[in-house]
């Protein structure tokens, strides 16, 4: 079997580059497999709003507002839906995020004269965040929250961070095909003069 | 009643176990028109199917976190992107671990076994792993001179990228050209000069040029996930799928090996299995066996044929079956470096896994307190993002918002991360046997563990530590994490690395070892091994390189007695 990829371009799109290996070496299921995959994909990302399915809308609404202070632009990178699936797929998340906003709509209360998290005022929340997202204001009284704020954290980032917008934004350059392998020697010179060894 | 159901035909051989050793056992004797039956206990790969080769993490629902969020709670056991791989734990087929040891057991039930998703170092064993001159593990009944060869056939067939270096403790071989160091690399590069360490391209089983029919690598670096154009080593792309359009192989999925049926002589006569589909019991005859289940599964398997000649298991006349269990003395280690934050974005995927390395230094330095020696693998670089790859960066700036983002970015590929590979002296202390209470879902008897590190291994694991903090340091960064517990100094759990050898070794006298020095049963002639069992000691190389260098030899050995009639 010859190389299926062209010797030339060093990056093409990644359509491009998967038709011609499925072309070049008779892989053509693995090929339109990933492609079917992806093209479902875009479809769904196109279709209609997000239908939580185990989450409350209260719930999810509190969720889409504390992902959106975690990592702004959380709600246009499809934050939520990901961390309702999960709660959907086990309890062991579930309890964790139903139970932390349940903390959070208490917490919040006690603070406001009854307001819940998403009602309170935007000085409010940030004060509230201001606390439970940092160790060392753990006490008895805050630890719930600071444990939750943790998982929060964590799903936000990691839901953003692999979604398109994310993996743009944080600069990732890659998965594709290359028929070379080289390093820009800008890169190497940017370190180099920052190092100890410069 | 079980009826046993025989093959109306008898194979030349039987080849049991499909990795590394099976299929170049399955290539050699094929290549050489031998008639082959390959038993596998998984099923067929599909590599269109089970390979999730550039497939982004938001193209699938769970992103990688397993269907029921298994990753987030530790349930997962290996990354949900990468290729079929087994797990430490395989429903219905337990193993038992002594009480006070610990041992973790890897198995891979799918053709192809380990070497889909396996790192692909390929380093060769040096003069002095075959007749260690410390006197502290036996010499193998083989010589470096002897293997040089067969590594040469090995590294020519797979594919295996290096430079000439000239140093002992890394013998040079036959290589494709190596590939450009990152930039991380670079600075680890700088680092070990200041520190009179060597590091050098690294020796991987990747393809930086098209060679026997294989593509060259299109440098996505997800070789872990199994590569569609087969540019990243397998014996199932590679070795096994030409050799079913031969004609002259027969796979048998699903196919788990229970017993080697031997005649009054003492030969084996035919392999009896378990049809895993229709939970029945098959045998299919030949006129020889080759072993190659993965270390400990070909000591389980040989353990479990008995007969009135062979009481002990057969091969096993003695006693050193299951014996001298060894794996990689593991250790880890990372850190944060300042020169890489903020680094600008360029594609750094290469090859998956290092592009350089650090073999081992020290050979014959006396102002050590530990005997043998490790060699260092490098992670670092802008990979693919996946679920947790920023949780250090949140777990040392924690907060959220814009500042968070910030820190995320300002990280990305700024890390680098140091994995020390060492040489386990065997010990009586580690070695596996047949549990005599416990049996798997096929009523098959399961292993039972012994599992022990010495001294020397801690020891070893402490000097890791101090050298990747002098790296790490030296580059300007900051380590990682909290030190580990002064106890264990951090040593991976025996069987962690999944390097397992030994347990069927070979050697010159048939009173303590299984095997003579082409792999073959000193009992049994026309019984070879062909996994890392037959290894006497467990060299800071990874093992698979090796494996396939023996099982060719070991093969054409078997090829030309078949030929003479003498098997």
């Amino acid at each position: 079997m010859s190389n299926p990829l062209k010797p030339n371009p060093l990056d093409f799109s990644r359509r491009d580059w998967l038709v011609q290996i499925a072309a070049g070496v008779g892989m053509a299921t693995a090929g339109e497999s990933v492609l079917s995959a992806q093209q479902a994909h875009t479809a769904a990302a196109s279709a209609t709003p997000y239908t939580p399915k185990a989450l409350t809308a209260h719930e999810y609404a509190t969720m889409e507002n504390l992902a959106e202070w975690i990592v702004p632009g959380a709600h246009a990178a499809g934050v939520t839906p990901f961390i309702d699936f999960l709660c959907h797929a086990t309890d062991d998340m579930q309890i964790i995020f139903t139970g932390g906003v349940g903390w959070l709509d208490d917490a919040m209360r006690r603070r406001t004269d009854g307001k819940d998290f998403v009602s309170a005022s935007q000085d409010q929340q940030k004060a509230m965040l201001d606390l439970i997202a940092f160790r060392e204001n753990n006490s008895p009284e805050l630890g719930p929250g600071i444990q939750f704020f943790d998982w929060a954290r964590r799903l936000v980032v990691d839901a953003y961070y692999t979604s398109p917008v994310g993996i743009k934004e944080v600069g990732y350059i890659g998965n594709s095909a290359m028929s070379t392998f080289s390093v820009p020697q800008a890169a190497v010179d940017y370190a180099l003069k920052r190092s100890p060894f410069a | 009643m079980l009826q046993v159901s025989r093959t109306p035909q008898t194979f030349d051989v039987v080849v049991i176990g499909s990795g590394a050793g099976g299929g170049t056992a399955v290539k050699v004797l094929t290549d050489a028109g031998i008639r082959v039956a390959l038993l596998e206990a998984g099923p067929m790969l599909n590599p269109a199917k089970d390979f999730k080769e550039h497939v982004w993490p938001y193209q699938v629902d769970h992103r990688g976190a397993g269907s029921q969020a298994e990753m987030y709670f530790g349930r997962q056991q290996w990354g949900y992107f990468s290729a079929p791989v087994g797990y430490w734990d395989v429903p219905g087929e337990p193993y038992t671990v002594a009480p006070g040891d610990e041992w973790k057991w890897f198995r891979s039930r799918i053709l192809g076994g380990r070497t889909n998703h396996y790192g692909r170092i390929s380093l060769r064993f040096s003069d002095y792993d075959f007749q260690p001159e410390d006197g502290l593990s036996d010499p193998w009944p083989v010589t470096y001179d002897e293997m040089s060869p067969y590594y040469d056939k090995a590294e020519g067939f797979i594919g295996v990228t290096g430079t000439k270096e000239g140093l002992r403790t890394a013998p040079d071989g036959n290589f494709l050209p190596p590939i450009a160091p990152r930039v991380h690399e670079v600075l680890v590069q700088k680092a070990c000069g200041k520190l009179n360490i060597p590091c050098i391209p690294s020796r991987m089983a990747m393809l930086t040029k098209s060679i026997n029919g294989r593509a060259a690598c299109h440098y996505c670096g997800q070789c872990g996930r199994g590569c569609f154009t087969a540019s990243a080593f397998t014996s199932s792309q590679a070795m096994i799928f030409p050799a079913m359009k031969t004609g002259k192989l027969t796979v048998f999925t699903g196919s788990m090996a229970r017993e080697l049926i031997t005649d009054a002589s003492g030969k084996v006569t035919a392999v009896s299995y378990v049809d895993k589909a229709t939970r029945t019991e098959k045998q299919i005859r030949c006129r020889a066996v080759v072993v190659a289940a993965s270390a400990c599964e070909s000591a389980r398997l040989l353990l479990n044929s008995k007969s009135p000649r062979f009481p002990n298991g057969i091969a096993n006349t003695s006693g050193v079956v299951g014996r001298y269990l060894t794996d990689s003395v593991g250790y880890s280690l990372g850190g944060s470096v300042p020169a890489l934050a903020g680094m600008p974005r360029h594609n750094s995927d290469g090859i998956g896994g290092m592009h350089v390395y650090v073999p081992w230094w020290l050979y014959g330095d006396k102002n050590k307190n530990f005997p043998r020696g490790y060699h260092i693998e490098i992670g670092g670089g802008f990979s693919m993002p996946q679920l947790g790859m920023f949780s250090g960066v949140c777990e040392r700036h924690q907060g959220y918002g814009k500042q968070l983002k910030d820190h995320i970015w300002d990280e990305f590929g700024a890390s680098v991360g140091f994995a020390g590979r060492g040489e386990m002296i065997p010990n009586k202390d580690s070695y596996c046997e047949i549990d005599p209470k416990r049996v798997d879902q096929w009523g098959i008897p399961v292993l039972r563990f012994h599992f022990q590190w010495g001294d020397s291994e801690i020891n070893q694991v402490r000097h890791m530590r101090q050298t990747f903090v002098s790296m790490i340091e030296a580059m300007g960064g900051r380590v990682s994490g909290a030190p580990p517990d002064p106890k264990t100094a951090g040593i991976s759990p025996g069987g962690f690395i999944i390097h397992e050898a030994g347990a069927v070794r070979m050697g010159a006298d048939p009173k303590s070892s299984a095997l003579n020095k082409y792999c073959q049963a000193h009992d049994v002639k026309n019984l070879f091994v062909c996994d890392a069992a037959p290894f006497v000691s467990q060299p800071d190389k990874n093992v698979t390189l090796s494996i396939v260098a023996f099982a060719w030899r070991s093969s054409e050995y078997l090829a030309e007695e078949m030929r003479k009639g003498n098997v």
